[in-house]
């Protein structure tokens, strides 16, 4: 066979990438169209729920401080209008006041009353704080302006943080007095902070600076949206809005926002995103992963499917090829066969006129007239030399009549070996001649053959005969091996001759082909061996090197009847 | 008395030359170009050896040996053949061709051919004639049946 040209190989290769492509294309892609929608939508539910999730809960801490905050109030209120400033002013009545308070909720530190200028005027409560001067406090300022105030978280005169709740009483003479009271912050706090949602949720509450009201549980600072970016957010004083931040470490935060009394403070409800949607996170890489794993899988099954593909295709097309040049060469054999046999023919016909009329003038050249000629002997010898050439034509005419018949002679079981030891035998004595010493290997156990005996003695003759003439008279070795290959009987026939050479290789087995000088071969052995082998269904190949020498190797079917046709 | 032969054959340069050799050998020979001629004679006069070439225009020489049989089913036949139409050969001895020749043929081996064929017939003739005489011997009237 020919060497495999690169076009080939670049070509498969090209195929093969086509393959591997188009075949992860048709797996990937609906695979990758319905996972990214199953997996945007599944976000987007995932998120919503999660952000719902996020809202009810502020929504409902927001509504639990809130009145939280206003019964606070309403208590306070309430002492306000049910006791006069006398009586208010009295500390043991505040006192008690105060307990009956402390009972319900244990969130009121004190009780004290203020008057206008800021002066403490009754206190109840832990601290002594009767002398107390709140003239200067942002509260009081505040408080003096409205009927009521909830302030700030502040540090205040004792230095602990606290709110307090202001609410504005005139007495009988018209004089502003401050009813105010401490709320217990380490309670107020325990509200918010008692919030938490999964591993990095938790809620604070701000005020409109930015102020934190309750403990965060973190140090402020990295990232931390200002509270104006809350507040632009906020468009309503019961909405709960959503901010997703990204921090600098990449990390994401959602906060849930939602104002507290009277839009004065904001409950910030804040958790890591990572956090908030680990569930979604988690499908997501699992997605990601599978897909990965699905990805690598595809390229590898791909890409073998792809090899092997590919490889069967060459496969079938060197077989096509090679089985597309075996036609044409049997095409080719055997119109050139039934060309030949067309002009044997009609040659035969005008070389037996010839024959007959030399024939004719020998037999009249025997009448005495002719007999005193001097040239008698020189015509006889010249009409037998017609009649001699005249007989090689005919051997001419009927080899290649031989060659293109096509009825099959009478077939029999035949031993190889023996027949080959026959034509071994046959020709020994030529072979000594020429010193060349023939060798056989033979398979001792070689099955019977079907084939005409006479065939393959001419085929066997022809290939010992062309061995002999290729060594010629410098001598050498014939070798004749047999074996068995695939249910096929070979029959090697090596010679140590002079080799073909190789642009005749190709051209050996057409009839008329010879190297030998004019009038030595017909150039018609090896084209008949051809037809009678390809016959049998079986083949005939030669291997050359020049110099070295030749070997022809005939693979004859065992099971001969089950190939023909 | 001569063997009495007739040569059929679509060459007409070879069956001259054929002939005339023939003839050098004491052969009384007639000779046909093709098949219709050939049968003409053969139902006009009686040939002992009729050679006929297997491969002629017209009718071939195995329809010519059909239709001679049916005519003179004693008058033997000699296939002249080339290489390929062996088989047509061995087909026209299955119809009673007594042989057949590869072409070009040596003369001596025609020779001899035409004489065992000859005999062959002369045989049968004779034994023809030893039935008739041995019938006319037993039953002299039937002579005149005929």
């Amino acid at each position: 066979m020919k060497a495999k040209p690169d076009k080939d190989h670049r070509y498969y290769r090209a195929l093969m990438r086509k393959i591997v492509v188009l075949m992860i294309c048709i797996s990937i892609i609906p695979f990758v169209s319905i996972g990214g929608v199953t997996i945007y939508y599944y976000t987007q539910s995932s998120k919503d729920n999660t952000i719902v999730y996020l809202e009810s809960i502020v929504n409902k801490h927001k509504i639990y401080i809130d009145n939280f905050l206003n019964e606070k109030l309403a208590d306070i209120q309430t002492l306000s209008d049910s006791l006069t400033i006398e009586e208010l002013l009295d500390d043991s009545l505040l006192q008690k006041r105060l307990e009956i308070l402390q009972k319900r909720y244990r969130d009121f530190v004190d009780l004290g009353i203020v008057d206008k200028r800021g002066y403490q005027q009754a206190y109840a409560g832990p601290f002594k704080l009767e002398d107390a001067r709140y003239s200067d406090s942002d509260w009081f300022r505040k408080a003096m302006k409205q009927d009521f105030f909830v302030s700030d978280v502040f540090l205040g005169l004792r230095g602990l943080p606290h709110f307090i709740i202001a609410i504005n009483k005139r007495d009988d003479e018209g004089k502003v007095w401050i009813i105010r009271s401490t709320i217990d912050i380490e309670r107020f706090t325990s509200l918010v902070e008692n919030i938490t949602i999964g591993k990095t949720g938790h809620a604070f509450i701000l005020n409109r600076n930015g102020d934190f009201q309750t403990k965060p549980r973190f140090r402020r600072g990295e990232n931390f949206p200002s509270v104006n970016e809350f507040i632009n957010k906020l468009s309503s004083s019961t909405e709960v809005s959503i901010i997703e931040n990204k921090k600098k470490s990449g990390q994401r935060v959602i906060y849930a926002i939602s104002y507290l009394k009277d839009e004065k403070w904001l409950l910030v409800c804040q958790q890591d995103s990572a956090d908030a949607f680990s569930s979604l996170y988690y499908v997501r890489r699992l997605v990601v992963l599978i897909s990965f794993v699905s990805f690598f899988s595809v390229l590898i099954i791909s890409f073998f499917l792809a090899k092997r593909l590919v490889g069967r295709m060459e496969t079938a097309d060197l077989e096509r090829a090679k089985m597309h040049e075996q036609v044409i060469e049997t095409g080719k054999l055997a119109s050139i066969g039934e060309l030949a046999a067309g002009i044997a023919h009609e040659v035969n016909n005008p070389v037996a006129i010839m024959v007959e009329e030399a024939g004719w003038i020998e037999d009249l050249l025997e009448e005495e007239e002719f007999h005193k000629s001097d040239n008698l002997d020189e015509f006889k010898r010249a009409l037998k030399q017609v009649r001699a050439q005249g007989a090689r034509c005919k051997q001419i005419t009927h080899k290649l009549l031989s060659f293109a018949r096509k009825t099959h002679s009478q077939l029999s079981d035949l031993q190889l070996n023996e027949l080959i030891e026959e034509v071994v035998g046959l020709c020994q004595r030529t072979a000594r001649y020429s010193n060349i010493k023939i060798e056989t290997e033979l398979h001792s156990c070689l099955p019977a053959i079907t084939a005409s005996p006479s065939e393959i003695q001419q085929v066997l003759l022809n290939l010992v005969n062309n061995a002999i003439d290729a060594i010629g008279k410098k001598g050498g070795t014939v070798k004749i091996s047999t074996g068995m290959d695939n249910r096929c009987a070979v029959i090697d026939v090596s010679d140590t001759g002079c080799g073909i050479h190789e642009a005749y290789v190709q051209r050996i087995f057409d009839p008329f082909f010879t190297t030998k000088p004019v009038g030595k071969g017909t150039g018609l052995g090896l084209s008949i061996c051809y037809g009678i082998i390809d016959k049998m269904g079986g083949s005939i190949s030669v291997n050359s090197a020049v110099g070295k020498g030749t070997t022809f190797h005939v693979q004859i079917p065992i099971s001969q009847r089950e190939n023909k046709v | 008395m001569n063997i009495r032969i007739l040569l059929v054959d679509d060459e007409e340069s070879f069956v001259d030359t054929l002939a005339e050799r023939l003839r050098n050998r004491d052969f009384h020979v007639t000779t046909a170009l093709n098949g219709e001629d050939a049968l003409e004679k053969v139902k006009e006069y009686n040939f002992d050896v009729v050679v006929i070439d297997v491969l002629m225009p017209g009718l071939s020489g195995v329809e010519v040996l059909r239709e001679m049989k049916k005519i003179k089913p004693l008058t033997e036949a000699i296939m002249l053949t080339g290489h390929a139409t062996v088989e047509t050969a061995i087909e026209g001895m299955k119809l009673g061709a007594y042989d057949y020749l590869m072409k070009p043929c040596d003369i001596d081996v025609l020779v001899e051919k035409i004489n065992k064929t000859y005999e062959r017939k002369a045989g049968q003739d004779e034994r023809i004639r030893n039935a008739l005489a041995e019938r006319l011997s037993t039953s002299p009237m039937s002579v005149l049946e005929e």
